[in-house]
């Protein structure tokens, strides 16, 4: 009795270390796929909406004749979006140049530290978009104080991010590698690079939506082209599907660059300071 | 271990001469503190040296100043006859905490300090997977910090330190953050590995029976400023086993010696 008992005590267990039974196939792919499936629902109920109430497209255009105006209007977003795109990349890829030299500039010099650092960190709570009307006085309509304002929204967090990734390293970890008689530049090599990289990155990754949006308030301010011109003309010829388009194409610039710089990051970080 | 025997060593093991070391650092808010007073000291080739104390005496103090990490306020080190003022190439350490570069996969936190000499990566390689079969690390190198346990990470910090062919070995508390059992296997294979490789070993612990199993001689360090309050030679028979050597009555006898200085000193309270 207790020997019939105890083997099935023992088959349980067996069974258990074996690992449970998967669970059924639908199962498995709701799942995997559950963010994709509450997004088709959301749309699908959006279409159905638009077909069942008989509101105009002026007010909500389904999303089957945004997806039409995004194939048909293709030529035209497309010239508008090369506009946008390239204020962005001028933006963010200055306030990299700038923003890394600077970071080192500051976690290097003890003076520096004291005399920019807390003067930036204090220009970083002012709200950049602010100053758009202001850069076009300055700069006028073309394409300079998108640029300017795309790398000053984008350019505070670069700079912090990567002055808080050099600061982050241990001190033992210093002193473990000066005890192997490293030299200065093989700190920051093997080390202090290494060791900021994800932080560099992470600053990199907000940076470049900023710089979208930078780019984009800039156009809404004054512009003869680009998404956010677009959007306005759109908007002004109560052309909500057109305007709902150009929405997609400005998300669309955001989402590309963010994939582009996650798997840079991915890449770098991988093998880190072999990269280099 | 006797001295005939020491040719058949690896490494020879460096001289580590301390003359009237001193030291005083400031904190950060500007405060001299006194870590180190008037050291004299003087290491046989190959001899295991332990260090005991109590927290910031400046056993660790001590430990940086012989890495070259730190300079001394007044006094002189020398390793094998030659002032330290930098790092010397002949002298390992391994920390407290393993640490071990976690971007790093095991085998190239091992070559780290190879690559900071800039001495041939590959030709090291087969000596670094060496060492890790040694300490029964074989199929981990190319494994991230982060898979590995505890122990088997302060073992990987210990083969880091022994590429590099260390005279010297400093070790400043190496197996304070690991449990109790794998503590003591250890100290058990730190004891095997010095027995073949025969550099000196300075072995900074908290532990009095630690430094009493395995070292030929115990330091007792005065809280701060650090003196050497007992400069005790242990005359344990080795190979030391753990059990034998536990119950060995000499051994017990060392332990108390050391435990009356910090009782004398109020560090140790028995109740």
């Amino acid at each position: 009795m207790s020997d019939a008992q105890s083997s099935q005590r023992g088959e349980i267990v067996a069974a258990a270390i074996k690992g449970g039974k998967k669970p059924p196939l639908f199962r498995q792919l709701f799942e995997k796929f559950s963010a994709l499936l509450l997004a088709s629902a959301i749309i699908l109920f959006w279409q159905i909406y638009v077909q069942v109430s008989g509101v105009t497209e002026f007010v909500l255009p389904a999303p089957t004749a945004i997806a039409e105006r995004l194939i048909l209007d293709f030529p035209l977003l497309i010239s508008h979006a090369v506009i946008t795109f390239s204020e962005v990349i001028a933006g963010f890829g200055s306030a990299v140049i700038i923003g890394l030299p600077m970071a080192l500039i500051i976690f290097y010099s003890p003076i520096f530290e004291r005399s920019i650092y807390p003067i930036l960190i204090a220009l970083q709570t002012v709200p950049k978009i602010v100053l758009a009307p202001l850069l076009v006085l300055y700069l006028g309509y073309g394409w300079a104080p998108k640029i300017v304002l795309a790398f000053l929204i984008s350019f505070f967090p670069i700079l912090i991010s990567s002055v808080i990734g050099l600061q982050s390293l241990d001190k033992e970890l210093v002193n473990m590698v000066r005890s192997m008689g490293a030299k200065e530049y093989q700190i920051f090599q093997k080390l202090r690079l290494p060791a900021a990289l994800p932080n560099v990155f992470g600053g990199f990754k907000v940076a470049i939506y900023l710089a979208v949006i930078g780019a984009v308030i800039g156009e809404y301010v004054a512009a003869e082209q680009g998404l956010g011109y677009l959007q306005l003309q759109a908007n002004s010829q109560f052309d909500t599907t057109l305007n709902f388009a150009t929405v997609i194409m400005i998300s669309a610039i955001g989402v590309c660059l963010y994939l582009i710089l996650n798997a840079l990051g991915k890449r770098i970080s991988f093998r880190r300071d072999s990269a280099i | 271990m006797s001295k005939d025997d020491i040719s058949e060593k690896v490494n020879k093991g460096a001289r580590v001469v301390l003359k009237n070391l001193s030291k005083v650092y400031t904190t950060r808010e500007g405060k001299g503190v006194h870590a180190l007073d008037e050291i004299n000291l003087d290491f046989e080739p190959g001899s295991f040296v332990a260090c005991v104390g109590p927290s910031g005496c400046g056993k660790s103090t001590l430990l940086s100043l012989l890495a070259g990490i730190t300079r001394p306020t007044c006094g002189e080190l020398y390793i094998d006859n030659k002032l330290i003022e930098k790092p010397h190439p002949k002298v390992g350490v391994v920390f407290q905490s393993d640490l071990l570069l976690y971007w790093r996969t095991v085998l190239d936190n091992i070559l780290l300090p190879i690559e900071i000499k800039k001495l041939s990566s590959k030709d090291y390689s087969v000596k670094a997977k060496d060492l890790l079969k040694q300490v029964g690390l074989d199929g981990f190198e190319n494994k991230l910090p982060t898979e590995l346990s505890g122990g088997m990470r302060q073992r990987a910090a210990i083969c880091r330190a022994l590429i590099q062919e260390p005279d010297l070995l400093l070790m400043d508390e190496p197996f304070g953050a690991l449990d109790a059992l794998t503590r003591e296997q250890m100290i058990l294979d730190l004891q095997k590995m010095w027995m073949t490789l025969g550099n000196t070993i300075l072995f900074i612990t908290h532990g009095i029976e630690e430094a009493v199993f395995l070292a030929d001689r115990v330091l007792v360090m005065s809280p701060r400023p650090g003196k050497i309050q007992l400069d005790l030679k242990i005359d344990l028979q080795r190979p030391r086993p753990w059990s034998d050597t536990h119950e060995d009555p000499k051994f017990a006898k060392y332990v108390r010696k050391v435990r009356e200085i910090f009782e004398s000193q109020g560090i140790l309270v028995d109740h």
